[in-house]
């Protein structure tokens, strides 16, 4: 896509924002890696680390009634919902400030007032549960649209099909994604599948399908613009596939060995912090000093947070009986 | 049990539910049905008969034939304020739906404070020839789960109250209605509006020398037992579960210090069921009042078979009862 089409549909302040919670996402996670080999996270730490894209550019298309059911490398979309670095911190360190109180760990977060679906590690589980999401808002009458999705790994799951299947029938307001990231855990692709594109299954559920470059917070942002207006407009769901690598490992005790090097420097390439920063000095909204400035910003937010979350208090260990079951029951 | 002068005419335990599930759409239109073949067909039963055509095709929906999928969609929906009736075309399906119901639904409030109000109804239990995928009693599984709560009625009356009080209560929960019992029992209900408590058991007959602790079906096999037992001047207390979870702890413990012997009885198979987990909770609370061994009566472990003589075979009889209570009160 070419730059003046870029500026045209995508307004600059919301590049910038963009930019914004791509740096974010980038420091906070790798702030969590450092205290993970520190010692001082407890637990698995699963970044997007090369994939902050995809989050933080469909997490941006969404209005703010809309609902996120994300999936476990999707740390930006918690940060444009509003959870801090040092709630977010605060979960990978256990504390009882975190989102959960302390009751789960690291992605594995969510909070119904702002939208957002709390990560289930069954992947692709919370597919069909945004379905239901959908169902609610079309059964009322809402414009309002959820957006979810999995990995490739995920997408071998019977869930992901039932949920995109349901969808489809039904013409139900969400759109599904797939972080394509070549591996799930150790599995690459031609072992999870024998299809050149994940995308070619929503040819199977009778719904549109894009194939979109995960790397490009543009073109991930317009993609999800696209299919959020054809699911808002009640033309049902929309599938689409983001082209990505995973970096790191499944998790950061993970050396990955199993990826080949050489894919790992072609992606590095295309890293999609690099890829905005082009893009934004295209556009004519910043460079080098600018890009600067923003890193420190988000540096300090993210040392908020630490000294945030390392002041919080731990849990109690009777607190683990709390919360079996509700007393009442929100709704976003 | 029917305390007013406002009664209906005699209902059978299935039209006991379908009148909870009508009465709390009338009442509620976040409440609305999903499932296989409940719209056009009125469900398999036809518990749902008539409800397309009164609340329409959103609020009576039809599903594709995938457990998982739908109830997963019963929970997004319900964290969306709406209050989900899903139905399991039988109880044996629920396992397609395993993972969506412990992991999604039963641990969402606890993991991060999102209630997830809805309900499952599994109708199950044998007695019916339905055979190894028709006819499981499949609340063990579920007994294990921290974050659901199980209900599993025995009369119209329990049948309709505790649905209306599952439909209305912040939490999943499986109701378990018993195939068997669908058109084989009638009973006056109250007209007007009236829930069953969850989690409060029922002693369905008042007795003396032995506690039968048990639900579902299998109560009114308790209650034969105990008529007969009544000549030989053996007197049967029977206490129905009614709610598995939460489990009224406080009445069968009174119960059984009563009458210090306990029999179990249950339709689930016998390893792992609902009566090992009451046999070791008196054992724990009530071992001083016991004046005899713990009796379980249960199915073996086996699956449900299906030839009528090999299902027999497998289901409790009340002449299992009879002789367990004649051993026990010798003690």
């Amino acid at each position: 896509m070419d730059v003046a089409a870029i500026a045209k549909e995508i307004k600059r302040e919301d590049m910038l924002q963009m930019y914004h919670y791509l740096r974010l996402t980038r420091a906070l996670e790798d702030r969590v890696t450092a205290l993970y080999r520190q010692g001082r996270i407890v637990g698995g730490v699963y970044t997007s680390h090369g994939m902050e894209a995809i989050a933080v550019g469909y997490a941006s298309a969404l209005e703010r009634d809309d609902v996120i059911a994300p999936y476990h490398r999707d740390m930006g979309a918690f940060l444009i919902r509003g959870f801090t670095t040092g709630e977010i911190l605060a979960q990978y360190l256990g504390k009882r400030t975190g989102p959960t109180k302390g009751k789960d760990g690291n992605v594995h977060m969510g909070d119904l007032r702002r939208g957002v679906f709390g990560f289930v590690s069954h992947l692709a589980d919370n597919l069909p549960v945004a379905a239901g999401a959908a169902l609610a808002f079309k059964m009322r009458g809402e414009s309002r649209v959820v957006f979810t999705g999995t990995g490739d790994g995920g997408s071998s799951r019977g869930d992901f099909h039932e949920a995109m299947n349901f969808a489809a029938v039904r013409k139900l307001p969400v759109v599904f994604f797939c972080n394509n990231n070549q591996y799930a855990y150790s599995t690459p692709l031609r072992l999870q599948m024998a299809i050149p594109n994940v995308v070619d299954r929503a040819k199977a559920y009778g719904i549109p399908g894009e194939i979109v470059d995960g790397n490009d917070v543009a073109a991930v942002y317009l993609a999800a613009k696209r299919a959020i207006a054809i699911a808002r407009e009640g033309k049902g769901p929309t599938f689409l596939e983001f082209k990505t690598m995973r970096m790191h490992g499944h998790s950061e005790h993970d050396p990955a060995k199993y990826v080949p090097r050489e894919l790992l420097e072609d992606w590095k390439k295309k890293d999609p912090i690099l890829k905005a920063e082009r893009l934004l000095g295209e556009l004519g909204y910043g460079e080098e000093s600018y890009f600067q400035r923003v890193a420190e910003r988000v540096k300090s937010e993210v040392e908020a947070g630490v000294e945030f979350a390392e002041q919080s208090p731990l849990p109690e260990g009777p607190e683990m009986l709390e919360g079996v079951f509700a007393d009442g029951a929100d709704s976003y | 049990m029917v305390t007013t002068a406002q009664i209906t005419e005699e209902v059978s335990y299935l039209e006991a539910i379908s009148q909870a599930l009508d009465e709390e759409m009338a009442r509620d239109e976040r409440v609305f049905l999903m499932g296989e073949d409940i719209g056009t067909y009125g469900g398999a039963f036809k518990i749902t008969e008539g409800f397309l055509q009164k609340y329409g095709e959103w609020r009576v929906l039809d599903t594709p034939l995938a457990e998982s999928g739908f109830v997963g969609a019963a929970i997004g929906a319900a964290m969306m304020g709406l209050r989900p009736v899903v139905e399991m075309q039988f109880a044996d399906f629920i396992s397609c739906a395993f993972d969506q119901i412990t992991e999604v639904a039963a641990k969402n409030h606890y993991r991060w404070g999102a209630a997830v109000p809805m309900v499952i109804r599994a109708p199950f239990g044998g007695g019916v020839h339905g055979g190894p995928f028709h006819s499981e009693c499949p609340e063990g599984w579920f007994f294990h789960s921290p974050g659901l709560k199980l209900v599993a009625p025995s009369t119209p009356y329990d049948a309709k109250g505790l649905l209306k009080a599952a439909i209305r209560d912040p939490n999943p929960v499986i109701y378990f209605e018993h195939k068997f019992l669908y058109r084989r029992i009638k009973s006056a209900l109250p007209k007007e509006d009236f829930i069953v408590p969850l989690g409060k058991a029922d002693v369905k007959r008042v007795g003396n020398d032995i506690s039968v602790i048990t639900y579902g079906a299998m109560v009114h096999l308790a209650l034969d037992a105990a008529q007969a037992l009544t000549k030989e001047g053996i007197d049967l207390e029977v206490v129905d579960l009614r709610t598995l979870i939460p489990l009224d702890k406080e009445t069968i413990y009174s119960s059984v210090r009563k009458t210090s012997k306990v029999i179990l009885l249950h339709e689930d198979n016998k390893t792992g069921g609902i009566g090992a987990e009451i046999a070791a909770l008196l054992a724990e609370d009530c071992f001083d009042c016991l004046d005899g061994p713990i009796v379980r009566i249960a199915p073996p472990d086996t699956p449900v078979p299906f030839s009528p003589p090999l299902e027999e075979f497998f289901l409790p009889k009340a002449s299992d009862i009879v002789s367990a209570a004649r051993k026990l009160a010798a003690y």
